[in-house]
């Protein structure tokens, strides 16, 4: 495979466990067992270069796990990220990491609490630039924080302001400018416009997809939002309590959803059009991911599940014709109705 | 006409401070009739929450009503004594807020916080509380009743908390519910329970609700009517479908095309340009000229009211030409 086809991120086989046990005392005088928490499990997806994956679920999905493994602030317990073709795991040490450490950043939900207060905002966008050592001399440094400032919508003057004296989206435009500083080709956005009022959101979501196109950006974006998904992505994934349960180009995912759990997100979703379809409710709630049910994780809540091989067997990974991967047993043995087109208008 | 449950008129709210006074509500006027939900939509520091906290008498000093009136079942409320207003609160209006924990006191079990307010607002002695209390968490969708009631509230997930809040506003059956972003905190799924949960129990029990929230698919599924709300004043009121369909002030317009919609084009969102003013800056003539994309000499001089417009009404100089309707949004250009 050539360097251009090559997917920009591979991720493959991901599992990270966190221990939750009590204290040890408590263990020992109590009697309390070791308890572990599956944050994610078996997940694997590989991100284009110039594309977009969006990664959605509900709280405890483990979808904003993926992505600080990816970034490399946890270390996964099993499995491989491959970012442009060299394996994270077999780095040894920082002086390795440094030069792969500068072509990707993350963008968090929340712009009050990510940027320094105590800094100014040329401060803030020029820390990666000195870390990195990109470029040399005060003079060079401001005038490339007043270029990213420029790129996002700001003013080079903005840089003399602190963070308070900006609103939530001007924020999440200094977050984004800091993020480019080290002049990365991917980027890891968690959650970037949770925080923030529609219309704002809408410039976010413009000025990422701008970004996209001019410096040819991959981004993995994670989102709890199925509509903001769709208008970002090129790839959506679903999971599910740690597990990836289907993931497919956005288009087909939105209008021919496989599994059961997609296919509750989308019926979720309140309808704008008000064209009066009737919504089925769902029932029930995401299980504790300390002990999640056997089997399928979702087979409690499954409309589909069939009271024997949901409850005892993981499901396999099954392709999906057109592109995509599902896991599901009711997928496999063809005992699921055709999906009705949930896209409205379109 | 049959008397309006909630009758807000001219409802100003101002704040006192150092440079001078806010006005984050500004000589606004609704009505919330029997049995209906009026949603009351906009971003952050648009003033529908300080809407909210004002009709229940819950405004944090030095906010204070400076002007209007606010009437529940053609009584006026917002002049009443502490005490009396205490008792009026949970009674007569029963409040959800977004998030549940804030509600419920973790100190206490949930059959104790249900208890404590059917006997506070009603003559039902013990045993006959609890019984209540076990009927309402039923009627509410928490499983296992009778055993549950004695958990406390960190035994229960977010949805399920928001299910004991929504059975705690309706304790004393109020005639009118504020709840206040109640989905805001929850999941898609779990948001899509509660709102058929909140839908349905005001259906049964003849309940009206002031909704209020940012999530204009949450309005779209549960109101009747529509405010939208915009720098502290209401902007365009009007019947849901309305409103969501057929905007008639720019602002609504604006709105509704920012928000992805799915199966729609993915090319770039439309976006209103600019931010909403900060309440010292309120620019003259109506809040929204600078950002609108249809503005012109007039909205830069004149504060437009609340005007016709087909089966709405919005305060927009667009809808002028309309012969101006009387009603609940007259009036009320004397600004100080």
């Amino acid at each position: 495979m050539s360097v251009a086809e090559r997917p920009l991120l591979q991720v493959r086989d991901l599992a990270k466990t966190f221990d939750v046990s009590p204290p040890l005392l408590n263990r020992v005088l109590q009697g309390q067992p070791q308890a572990f928490v599956q944050a994610i499990d078996n997940v694997g997806f590989d991100i284009p270069r110039g594309t977009t994956f969006s990664l959605v679920g509900e709280s405890g999905s483990g979808k904003s796990t993926v992505a600080r493994v990816v970034v490399g602030l946890y270390r996964p317990t099993r499995g491989s990220v491959t970012f442009d073709g060299t394996d994270l795991a077999s780095i040894r040490g920082r002086r390795q990491m440094a030069p792969l450490r500068r072509r990707w950043a993350m963008i968090f939900q929340d712009p009050y609490a990510s940027l320094n207060p105590r800094w100014r905002v040329r401060t803030i966008i020029a820390e990666p630039i000195r870390v990195h050592g990109l470029a040399a001399g005060a003079a060079a440094i401001r005038r490339r924080v007043g270029e990213l400032l420029e790129l996002v919508g700001l003013s080079a003057a903005d840089g003399e302001k602190f963070p308070h004296e900006f609103s939530g989206g001007q924020r999440q435009r200094i977050s984004i400018a800091r993020a480019l500083a080290s002049e990365p080709e991917f980027l890891v956005c968690d959650e970037p416009t949770s925080a923030l009022d529609v219309s704002v959101q809408a410039q976010i979501l413009n000025l990422m997809k701008r970004l996209q196109r001019e410096l040819g950006l991959t981004y993995l974006f994670i989102s709890h939002d199925l509509a903001v998904v769709y208008h970002i992505s090129d790839y959506v994934g679903v999971m599910y309590l740690g597990r990836l349960v289907e993931w497919a180009p956005a288009h087909a995912l939105f209008t021919r959803p496989q599994h059961p759990y997609t296919r509750m997100l989308l019926e979720a979703i309140p309808d704008l059009e008000m064209s009066g379809r009737a919504r089925t409710p769902v029932g029930g709630e995401v299980p504790s991911p300390i002990q999640p049910p056997d089997g399928c994780h979702f087979h409690p809540r499954c409309p589909f599940a069939d009271g024997d091989r949901c409850q005892r067997e993981v499901p396999a990974t099954l392709d999906i014709a057109g592109g995509g991967q599902v896991r599901c047993h009711a997928v496999a043995e063809r005992r699921m109705p055709p999906a009705d087109t949930h896209t409205r208008g379109g | 006409m049959a008397r309006p449950v909630l009758q807000v008129d001219n409802l100003t709210v101002e704040f006192p401070t150092r440079r001078g006074t806010l006005r984050a509500v500004d000589d606004i006027s609704f009505r919330i009739d029997a049995g209906e939900v009026l949603g009351v939509v906009g971003e952050s520091g648009a003033g529908k929450s300080m809407t909210g906290t004002a009709v229940i008498g819950l405004l944090e000093p030095p906010g204070r009503i400076s002007g209007g009136r606010v009437q529940l079942e053609g009584a006026r409320i917002d002049h009443l004594p502490h005490d009396q207003m205490r008792r009026l609160r949970g009674q007569r209006i029963g409040m959800i807020f977004q998030d549940p924990l804030t509600s419920l006191n973790p100190l206490y079990t949930i059959g104790f916080h249900l208890t404590e307010t059917i006997r506070t607002h009603t003559d039902r002695g013990e045993a006959e509380a609890r019984a209540r209390a076990i009927e309402l968490l039923t009627e509410v969708g928490i499983p296992a009743p009778a055993q549950r009631i004695d958990q406390y509230p960190h035994h229960f997930s977010g949805g399920m908390r928001q299910r004991v809040v929504i059975a705690l506003a309706l304790c004393a059956e109020p005639r009118l519910v504020i709840a206040d972003e109640p989905t805001t905190a929850l999941d898609v799924s779990i948001q899509a329970q509660i709102i058929q949960l909140l839908k349905r129990l005001c259906r049964e029990h003849g309940t009206s609700v002031l909704l209020i929230t940012h999530d204009m698919g949450v309005i779209a599924e549960t109101a009747d009517r529509v405010a939208v709300m915009y720098a502290g004043r209401i902007v365009e009121v009007g019947p849901v479908r309305e409103v969501v369909q057929n905007a008639k002030h720019p602002y609504t317009e604006g709105l509704m095309d920012a928000i992805p919609k799915i199966g729609g084009r993915t090319e770039d969102l439309a976006q209103i340009r600019g931010t909403m003013p900060r309440l010292s800056q309120i620019p003259a003539g109506c809040a929204f000229h600078p950002r609108c994309p249809r503005a012109f000499d007039r909205c830069r001089q004149e504060r437009p009211e609340l005007l016709d417009a087909g089966a709405s009404r919005a305060a927009c100089w667009l809808h002028a030409g309309e012969p101006a309707g009387a009603g609940t949004g007259r009036g009320g250009g004397e600004r100080g």
